[in-house]
């Protein structure tokens, strides 16, 4: 049988084997890891120790000081945080379900309705996966100028809400709904609406996570769309005004905000993940491009 | 009579009228937003457009101006993207499935833990990214790294890290690795723990020795797939991440050109020279290079045999 042990992948228990393995890959796991521990850390710095002589990694005495500044700083600018965060809540809102809506639609046709030009749209959406958005941003600005979206929510929305990636995943993923279940469905006379709504759709759930997480991550952050189509301030979003705090405002007293406001846009993002995570995993193991 | 009802819903399937409305959503926002770009920026990159008077042609004197005259594109922009694309593309993606390889040997809940560390840095947004390395390698002696290596005795004056030309694509290229561990390798990860274990036992009888060999022989072929799906999203990351010398460094252009990549000279062109029918030929540039890219991980990767 040569050295073949089962269980080698994905094993159940632990076993002394997997000791190796957890010594090479725990010093790669710290260098990723402390940068990560860096953000919260610095975030809950008091003042004397964010500019303490030699600095610090750790926390010694964690205050919440540098979120209540980072409030009270936008109560004396014009524009409230309260609608900054109401911006990026839309915004984000609008573009997760908009783009996990039409990717289902699609992959629902791409996947399980026959009709001409399939196979062609498919190549391309997965040409379309290696498109890389910033090589676009002068025509995109072009097109939103022609549209008479700059200086609107649209501006910040339309553009992010169709994801060859988003597609692809949940396409691959209906594949694996089984043929005979949709054709008992229209048996029954159900339409393709239905036939989506009711039986595709509760089936692909992992599919639709995984979609969601990916097109958050890509609004969540996104600072390019606010400053390229957006000249109105009390339309802009989240981060574009932390990013200006913390990259303008360089003083003393912005370090600390800055920190803060890096640890709020981190966190929604890692704990979408980790409540998802299991769903992303499962959508993965469907990934292959052929 | 409803049999027949049904025979005709079912041959009407064939094809069927409803999938283009289906479609329609994504495909127009696809259309207007993904692929019109792509079309306007070749058809820009052949004019003079300088966003207040209407593009005049000019045929390929862009493209020839950017490889003649653009000392600028030619000494740094181009060197400092291909070095970069060169070891952030392949390298991040080497690195993603020898992670992926290695925690797929342990059980879940150590795997889940790591899995998450590993891909935790590559949702940092700008905000994050601007915060933390900003200060980690600021550059007087009170900055992180700094006050290390002078208390390590490693340095005796602090170093200007991002505002000197000297470390600044290095230190990308290591920020850029750091967050490299995206979908690319959770699908890779997906993919090993997927495999039919049944594969290795035959190998084993087939004369496979080692865990090496199982790795080129068994684990690489069985999911070209997903090798394939990854090696495309870690090209995608590695070229739209290129602001990052920019936020790095808090300027564009970068300190000495240093930290110059493609996607900072369309913006610099573009939004702060506004010749923008420049900028798109630098875009076009861009995109032909993710395209190569591309299409040499698919002559790696895809299924041959059909």
């Amino acid at each position: 049988m040569g050295r073949y042990r089962k269980g080698y992948i994905n094993p159940k228990r632990f076993e002394i084997g997997q000791i190796k393995i957890i010594l090479m890959i725990l010093p790669l796991a710290l260098f990723m890891l402390l940068p990560i521990v860096f953000i919260f850390s610095h975030a809950f710095k008091p003042m004397d120790e964010l500019f303490a002589f030699p600095p610090r990694f750790f926390v010694i005495r964690p205050t919440l000081d540098n979120f209540y500044k980072l409030f009270k700083a936008t109560t004396t600018s014009a524009i409230p945080m309260g609608r900054y965060i109401f911006n990026t809540l839309l915004v984000t809102l609008a573009v997760v379900i908009g783009s996990v809506f039409i990717s289902t639609l699609a992959a629902f046709a791409l996947s399980k309705l026959k009709f001409k030009g399939k196979y062609t749209l498919m190549e391309i959406n997965n040409a379309a996966l290696m498109f890389v958005p910033v090589a676009v941003m002068i025509p995109r600005y072009l097109i939103i100028n022609a549209l008479g979206l700059i200086d609107t929510y649209w501006a910040l929305i339309l553009p992010l809400v169709a994801m060859p990636v988003c597609l692809f995943l949940i396409k691959q993923f209906t594949d694996q709904v089984p043929d005979s279940l949709i054709e008992a469905a229209y048996i029954e006379g159900a339409s393709d609406f239905m036939v989506y709504r009711k039986i595709v759709l509760p089936l692909i759930k992992p599919a639709v996570a995984t979609g969601a997480i990916l097109s958050f991550q890509q609004v969540w952050g996104d600072i390019a769309s606010s400053s390229y189509y957006i000249s109105n301030e009390t339309l802009r979003t989240l981060p574009f005004y932390m990013n200006t705090l913390t990259s303008a405002n360089n003083t003393i007293a912005g370090q600390g905000m800055a920190a803060a406001a890096g640890l709020i846009m981190f966190v929604p993002n890692l704990l979408l993940f980790i409540i998802l995570q299991s769903n992303v995993m499962n959508t993965m193991a469907h990934s292959g491009l052929k | 009579m409803k049999a027949l009802l049904i025979n005709r819903k079912l041959t009407s399937r064939d094809n069927n009228i409803n999938a283009y409305i289906f479609l329609a959503p994504y495909l127009i926002l696809f259309i207007i937003f993904i692929l019109i770009p792509i079309v306007i920026a070749i058809i820009l990159s052949l004019t003079n457009f300088n966003t207040l008077q209407f593009p005049n042609f000019i045929g390929f004197m862009n493209c020839v101006n950017l490889i003649t005259q653009d000392e600028i594109f030619m000494q740094y922009v181009l060197p400092n993207t291909i070095t970069y694309a060169l070891i952030v593309g392949p390298g991040g993606y080497i690195l993603s499935f020898i992670i992926a390889w290695a925690l797929a040997q342990l059980p879940k809940a150590p795997r889940t833990i790591l899995a998450l560390i590993f891909y935790s840095p590559s949702i940092t947004s700008g905000v994050a990214m601007n915060v933390l390395w900003r200060i980690l390698f600021s550059g007087d002696q009170t900055g992180y790294i700094n006050s290390w290596l002078i208390r390590l005795g490693i340095i005796t004056e602090p170093i200007q890290w991002l505002t000197g030309s000297n470390y600044l694509l290095p230190i990308m290229i290591i920020v850029a690795l750091w967050s490299s561990m995206g979908v690319g390798f959770l699908a890779i990860l997906a993919g090993i723990l997927n495999q039919d274990e049944t594969l290795y036992e035959a190998a084993a009888i087939d004369g496979v020795k080692n865990r090496f060999q199982e790795v080129i022989y068994i684990t690489i072929p069985t999911m070209k797939p997903q090798m394939l799906f990854a090696a495309v999203m870690a090209i995608v990351n590695a070229f739209q991440n290129g602001m990052i010398g920019v936020q790095l460094s808090g300027s564009n252009p970068t300190p000495g050109y240093a930290g110059q990549l493609i996607v900072n000279h369309i913006e610099d062109y573009g939004f702060i020279r506004y010749e923008m029918g420049y900028a798109s030929a630098v875009s076009v540039v861009l995109l032909i290079f993710v395209y190569v890219f591309s299409r040499v991980s698919k002559g790696l990767f895809a299924e041959k045999d059909y």
